[in-house]
């Protein structure tokens, strides 16, 4: 079994609250995470894959043909936005470091042909990172 | 129980092929192939996978593992030009994949039966390959 990961950065703020919940609640909830003001994060992406290298080439996927799926797809929809605001698939979700990975996850599923998505790792700051993969979608 | 150790070594190489013509390589390798030597510092971590010894308390010497890594990777392959100055890449290309390859069974080779888990060579911070049983 062989894989090949990638580690892409970018930068983004975000709140951490739920619209339909009061104040005090997301606070109590989501901390001073919750802060309406919103805070930002130099994240990064860590984008891995499998399958079985080609032969003649002996790659599983170009690595800059695997960096324009991830910064096309995912990279650049992130990147410097207030994801609460600018990105639509947060505008009902919480984008928590859990759901940035998710929305990941989906947005690459089935893209990096010939190659198969592995598993997606979300780092929020040096000490915190979420991981979705087959078996923890 | 896992144990891990990470060692590095530096080797050059070209993404070509002998057996292709010069477009044929450019079109796979992308414009700069073949033109000439590029190389990196390659990290390598080596884990084990196996039962801790009731006496000594270890999976493996980790200094018997140090000096078998030097003997299998870097004397092999630390200041050499994968293409040149080994016999792995006549036939195919010395991608982190096929190098990792190469690594993982001269490994899984020299250390006793099953103990290897996988390895993780990772030619730049950015890009990482890993070979598991």
């Amino acid at each position: 079994m062989i894989t090949l990961g990638r580690r892409y950065r970018f930068n983004a703020a975000h709140v951490l609250a739920r619209l339909d919940w009061s104040p005090e609640r997301n606070q109590a909830v989501y901390g001073k995470c919750a802060n309406p003001a919103g805070h930002g994060h130099n994240y990064e992406l860590h984008v891995t894959v499998c399958g079985e290298p080609d032969p003649e080439t002996g790659m599983l996927l170009p690595a800059g043909k695997l960096d324009e799926i991830v910064v096309g797809r995912v990279v650049s929809q992130l990147h410097g936005k207030l994801l609460n605001r600018d990105v639509p698939a947060f505008e009902k979700e919480v984008p928590t470091a859990e759901n940035i990975s998710r929305f990941a996850w989906r947005a690459l599923e089935g893209q990096v042909a010939p190659a198969k998505l592995w598993r997606v790792r979300l780092v929020e700051t040096s000490n915190s990172a979420v991981e979705c993969g087959e078996e923890s979608r | 129980m896992q144990i891990t150790r990470r060692m590095e070594f530096s080797a050059s190489f070209r993404l070509w092929r002998a057996d292709w013509d010069e477009a044929r390589n450019r079109e796979v390798f992308g414009p700069q192939a073949g033109r000439k030597e590029y190389g990196h510092n390659y990290s390598l971590e080596v884990t084990l996978r196996g039962e801790v010894d009731a006496q000594t308390g270890m999976v493996m010497d980790l200094k018997e593992l140090k000096d078998l890594l030097e003997r299998e990777v870097g004397q092999r392959f630390d200041h050499r030009n994968l293409n040149e100055d080994t016999p792995y890449f006549q036939n195919r290309a010395p991608t982190a994949e096929n190098l990792a390859r190469v690594v993982f069974d001269l490994l899984d080779e020299a250390l006793p039966a099953r103990l290897l888990k996988s390895i993780r060579l990772a030619p730049t911070e950015d890009l990482w390959v890993e070979v598991q049983r």
